[in-house]
């Protein structure tokens, strides 16, 4: 993995400080043109690996990265899947199982399915998890996805469940069918980090807040520097500016100085910001090694 | 270690389960669904002990406290054989369809000692939970108005019907959604004692409603206006705004962020001053210590299993709270007839004071009205 990779949240009005600025974001990112622009900015700076959910509108970015493989040789998608406020919209509105059919493609599967009652309930949840990841990952057909996450809200809703097997058979698909990195977004990473090792996933990818004020770090941020230290994870960073309640270069010189961190995944909306981004962390990443 | 039971199993339930499950204090005894398919995959993947039928679970388990989040028409009679039983209990919202029962039900769970609480999940929110704290100051001065607002995109389109689409079974705008920024009026203000120039109105749905609008009076004077859409698809997902006037300023809150306005901050709390002063979620909320959907839904889970743990009766969103945002709630669903309508006591009866009629046409009109309506009878 990259040490950055380049998140999305600001192109979908997704702000966790401010709902106004979050819906300005999503009226100047109306545009794909808005998106590709700052898309474009990254990869100049030499971000090239592009985090994103999986909601619809990427389809339109991974059109356009596949119409011009000149220009976006060295594009690289991480989906996260899968954007889930379209499910919890559809679940209040369809109920869990309507929403589930909402969203497959394939609804004769899951008509007949849900007619076998109880023999589909004991023997295939694995393959509704596995058509779900395949219905999301339709939209990169033929791009480069390495690394495909899980995203937080479905991770962390199956680990207080304690159905962990949900994570062996993400993993495993995802690995055979698409021959990529399984990951795991999450809110309460040593929990998780334990889970994943019941199952028999070592070494995992793991994504979760890392930032210097333990900002939506669940457990505690002590719980959080003590797995960096002494488990064995490849740690991606996010809000490592905490939503900009870290100033960035303090922010960039506090995540750089832990052990274990891999990668950092950031979000920006103008070029400046990017560029100043990749800087702090080309600096401070030099200085830790 | 707390004996909780998990009880109905759909979008909220699951939620529920999934936060209360990994609470350190709390062991899950069982889970109760009336849908086979949910509890044969829940049983055979997290191994919970999974029951069809409620009153049966309650017979096998040793069951100290339980979650209800059946459909809301259910929450009455499962509260009442629960609390029967001497059981604790957390309810999704609304409490209850009918006032009567929620106040029945407060009397009741404070008779046996039992801890109750709604799941008025935005009173956890740390900006809605600070503009409380700067309410109660007296900050603000003399409040003189308040617009809650909650929009989201639930209903976009004509559908197939749940129950969430059926008035009689708590489907419904104003259950659904309105509820929570009604809830988050009479936590910071109390009981208004009338509602008037409600609209009910119907965007997609054809058996409920999709909109709220209504106005609402408190004995002190304040007004208060609530605008509620489920049917607002600029929304990501739902967004719950409270304004608030009064004589020394205005205070704006939604999730994320605070924004308050002061002309003079001699009462006020430490941190704000003069003029604008604005804080944000980063900064006013407290770690959860399990994380699934925001810090809100974990933290509103832990206070009542601490307060079970400290035998604290009453509390936040507590029955006899919840009770009062069921009384407005019925006063609103039973007032979109122009009419001024009285909030009750404890009775959920509203009490219909017909507006006056202003115009010669208008005066003649009513009477005719009412003079049909007499000869009906």
């Amino acid at each position: 993995m990259d040490r950055l990779l380049f998140g999305d949240n600001q192109f979908f009005g997704v702000n966790h400080m401010s709902e106004e600025k979050a819906r300005a974001q999503a009226m100047r990112f109306q545009s794909l043109d808005a998106i590709m622009s700052v898309l474009d900015a990254a990869h100049g700076a030499g971000v090239t690996t592009f985090m994103c959910t999986t909601h619809d509108r990427i389809a339109d970015v991974a059109d356009r990265v596949r119409a011009d493989p000149a220009r976006y040789g060295k594009q690289t998608f991480y989906p996260c899947m899968p954007y889930a406020h379209k499910y919890a919209n559809a679940m209040a509105d369809a109920g869990m199982f309507g929403a589930i059919k909402q969203f497959l493609q394939d609804e004769g599967f899951l008509d007949a399915a849900m007619r076998s009652g109880k023999s589909f309930a004991r023997k295939d949840i694995e393959g509704i998890i596995t058509l779900l990841v395949d219905a999301e990952m339709k939209m990169f057909q033929g791009l480069r996805t390495p690394v495909v996450f899980l995203q937080n809200v479905v991770v962390d809703f199956l680990l207080g469940m304690g159905f962990t097997e949900a994570f062996r058979i993400f993993a495993q698909h995802v690995a055979t069918r698409y021959d990529a990195e399984p990951g795991f977004i999450t809110m309460n990473m040593p929990r998780l980090l334990d889970a994943l090792n019941s199952v028999g996933i070592e070494n995992p990818i793991v994504c979760s807040n890392i930032n210097k004020i333990g900002f939506r770090m669940s457990g505690g941020i002590d719980s959080y520097l003590d797995a960096l230290n002494n488990r064995k994870f490849r740690a991606v960073a996010m809000s490592v500016f905490a939503s900009g309640a870290i100033a960035p270069e303090e922010a960039i010189e506090w995540v750089t100085s832990l052990p274990n961190i891999e990668s950092i995944v950031f979000g920006a909306s103008s070029r400046a910001n990017i560029e100043a981004t990749a800087g702090l962390v080309e600096k401070y990443w030099a200085a830790r090694s | 270690m707390v004996n909780v039971a998990v009880i109905g199993l759909g979008k909220m339930g699951l939620s529920h389960f999934s936060i209360i499950n990994a609470h350190h204090d709390v062991k899950v005894v069982g889970v109760c669904d009336s849908s086979g398919y949910v509890l044969d995959i829940l049983g055979k993947y997290t191994g919970v002990d999974t029951y069809g039928d409620m009153g049966k679970m309650l017979d096998a388990a040793d069951v100290q406290a339980a979650v209800i989040s059946t459909p809301s028409k259910f929450h009455a009679p499962m509260v009442r054989t629960c609390l029967e039983r001497g059981i604790h209990v957390f309810c999704e919202k609304p409490f209850c369809l009918d006032p009567a029962d929620s106040v029945q039900f407060a009397r009741l769970a404070g008779q046996k000692g039992l801890v109750t609480q709604v799941g008025y999940h935005n009173r956890h929110v740390g900006t809605f939970r600070e503009l409380k704290r700067i309410l109660d100051s007296g900050a603000l001065g003399r409040v003189t108005h308040v617009l809650a607002e909650a929009y989201g995109p639930v209903v976009l389109k004509p559908k197939g019907s749940t129950w969430r689409s059926k008035k009689e079974e708590g489907g419904g705008a104003l259950y659904d959604y309105a509820a929570h920024p009604v809830d988050l009026l009479t936590w910071y203000f109390g009981r208004p004692d009338a509602v008037s120039g409600t609209v009910l109105g119907q965007v997609f749905s054809a058996e409920t409603e999709d909109e709220v609008f209504t106005t609402l009076k408190w004995p002190s004077g304040l007004s208060g206006q609530l605008s509620v859409s489920w049917s607002d698809e600029s929304q990501r997902k739902m967004t719950t705004r409270i304004s608030v006037w009064g004589t020394n300023g205005k205070i704006y809150a939604d999730r994320q962020e605070l924004q308050v306005y002061l002309r003079d901050a001699a009462s006020a709390p430490d941190g704000y001053g003069p003029g604008w002063t604005v804080r944000y979620t980063t900064e006013l909320t407290d770690e959860v210590d399990f994380y699934v959907r925001g810090e809100e839904y974990s933290a509103q889970l832990d206070t009542w299993v601490k307060r079970i743990g400290g035998q604290s009766v009453a509390g936040a969103a507590d029955f006899a709270e919840a009770a009062i945002t069921d009384e407005v709630l019925y006063a609103i669903a039973n007032g979109a007839d122009a009419g001024v309508h009285t909030v009750a006591v404890g009775t959920g009866a509203a009490v219909v004071r017909p507006a006056a009629p202003t115009s010669f046409g208008a005066r003649l009109r009513e009477r005719l009205r009412s003079l049909a309506a007499r000869a009906k009878r």
